[in-house]
């Protein structure tokens, strides 16, 4: 069979599971910026319980296999009865284990603002909650957002983790494929190209354009 | 089927547990050492004087970088034994594991070598040292502390990869949890040792990298001690 009538028979297959890649892609990145966030700021904060959750979670995160965590996750929490269905426990696994590595990113970041500007929010009496919100946070993105492509290009990734949990993505769909017709090389090897062009041609060039105008909006 | 967490059956699978963690330490070392072969290679690819080489071996490298590890250990272990060359899953694996993470290590190196300042290499130039003396004695001894952190932080990243193995049916840790998970029809307590197993080792590796870090930068003068 030629690449070409393989490519035709079963491209559309492939194709539909990358939908599914972008969507688990695009969910647990919102989740992943949130979570960051959040554990970012609380591995800041001076309450030693509140850093201490925070450093705990970001350890333990860090400190396992992301695959394990999927499955823990996926066939575990059943257990206790929570069973969530393979696309949310996927979000969920992916957007904890790199709201993790986002934190750390968040918190270098945080304290990459000059002092200056911590001091002056407070010369002018702003509240704590607006100290942080409408002057550091908007000085971070410059900052963060190399790092943070680094690791949202780790993230596309590390989603072809979800197809071991049955979510039907690329990555699923090319096993599945394989399975069938046994042409390894093509089937594999589309899914490489596919998410090489992800990657390359579409998400760094996204993640360079928001490195850009987060520069601008700082006025650099 | 009984909920919560039994200890009796966690402690009754902890030997074949324990077992298959001395697999996956195998594992990542030796995917360890093959990535710090291979990133010497990219490192050489980058090097040459020649453009094609260059071209070559930057997309190479980038291609290998965006594309998930699982994939390709798919794609080396599937597409491999249709060219005759049967390898076996470790094999496929080492290899996969070693590719891989050579780009990432190549990084570290040109990283490395970058931070030695350019005097020194003019320096050398002055002193009329040869090239190969200049990085033996002089470049590389500067460079290597430089490397260390990341080269740390790789070892810790590859460990933490290894459960991927699992999928080609290499006989890590995790797969022998998904083993005995399926035999007893209890995931519970496999996968929550696996956890704590990885956290038990990764959790000190990733301390030593730290503490490591701050030695060098002391040693290297960039923070006061």
């Amino acid at each position: 069979m030629s690449y070409f009538a393989f490519l035709t028979e079963h491209g559309p297959t492939l194709l539909l599971g990358t939908v599914t890649t972008i969507k688990v892609l695009v969910c647990s990145a919102i989740l992943y910026v949130i979570i960051s966030m959040i554990f970012g700021l609380m591995r800041l904060s001076k309450n030693p319980a509140i850093q201490g959750i925070a450093t705990v979670y970001i350890e333990f995160f860090r400190g396992t296999s992301l695959l394990v965590q999927l499955f823990w996750v996926y066939y575990v929490l059943p257990f206790f009865g929570l069973s969530l269905e393979a696309f949310v426990a996927g979000v969920v696994a992916l957007g904890m284990n790199f709201g993790a590595y986002g934190a750390e990113i968040v918190r270098a970041g945080i304290l990459a603002v000059p002092k200056g500007q911590w001091e002056a929010a407070h010369a002018l009496n702003f509240s704590p909650t607006k100290r942080i919100k409408r002057i550091i946070i908007p000085q971070i993105f410059p900052i963060i957002l190399p790092p943070a492509a680094n690791l949202t290009v780790e993230l596309l990734k590390a989603t072809a983790l979800v197809a071991l949990v049955t979510v039907v993505d690329l990555t699923f769909e090319a096993k599945q494929i394989n399975s069938i017709t046994w042409l390894s090389a093509q089937c594999f090897g589309t899914a490489l190209l596919i998410y090489y062009i992800m990657a390359r041609f579409a998400l760094v060039p996204f993640l360079r354009w928001l490195e850009v105008v987060a520069a601008r909006k700082v006025g650099r | 089927m009984e909920m919560g967490f039994r200890w009796d059956f966690a402690y009754e699978i902890l030997p074949q547990m324990l077992w298959a963690t001395l697999n996956t330490i195998i594992a990542a070392g030796v995917g360890y050492a093959i990535a710090l072969v291979v990133g010497l290679f990219f490192l050489l690819g980058q090097r040459t004087p020649s453009k094609i080489v260059n071209v070559i071996n930057r997309e190479l490298v980038e291609f290998i970088r965006s594309t998930p590890l699982l994939i390709q250990l798919f794609f080396v272990y599937f597409v491999l034994p249709q060219f005759g060359i049967k390898l076996s899953a470790w094999l496929c694996g080492m290899i996969t594991i070693g590719l891989h993470f050579g780009t990432y290590l190549s990084e570290v190196y040109r990283g490395a070598l970058e931070g030695v300042s350019k005097t020194q290499w003019e320096a050398c130039r002055a002193l009329n040292f040869s090239t190969v003396y200049t990085y033996r004695r002089i470049v590389l001894p500067q460079a290597f502390p430089i490397a260390i952190p990341g080269m740390g932080n790789y070892l810790v990243g590859i460990f933490k990869d290894t459960p991927l193995l699992s999928t080609i049916g290499v006989a890590e840790l995790f797969h022998a949890a998904t083993a005995v998970g399926g035999y007893n029809y209890r995931y519970l307590e496999p996968y929550t040792m696996v956890g704590i197993i990885f956290l038990t080792l990764s959790i000190p590796a990733a301390m030593w990298v730290r503490n490591l870090e701050k030695r060098v930068n002391v040693a290297q003068g960039k923070v006061k001690q």
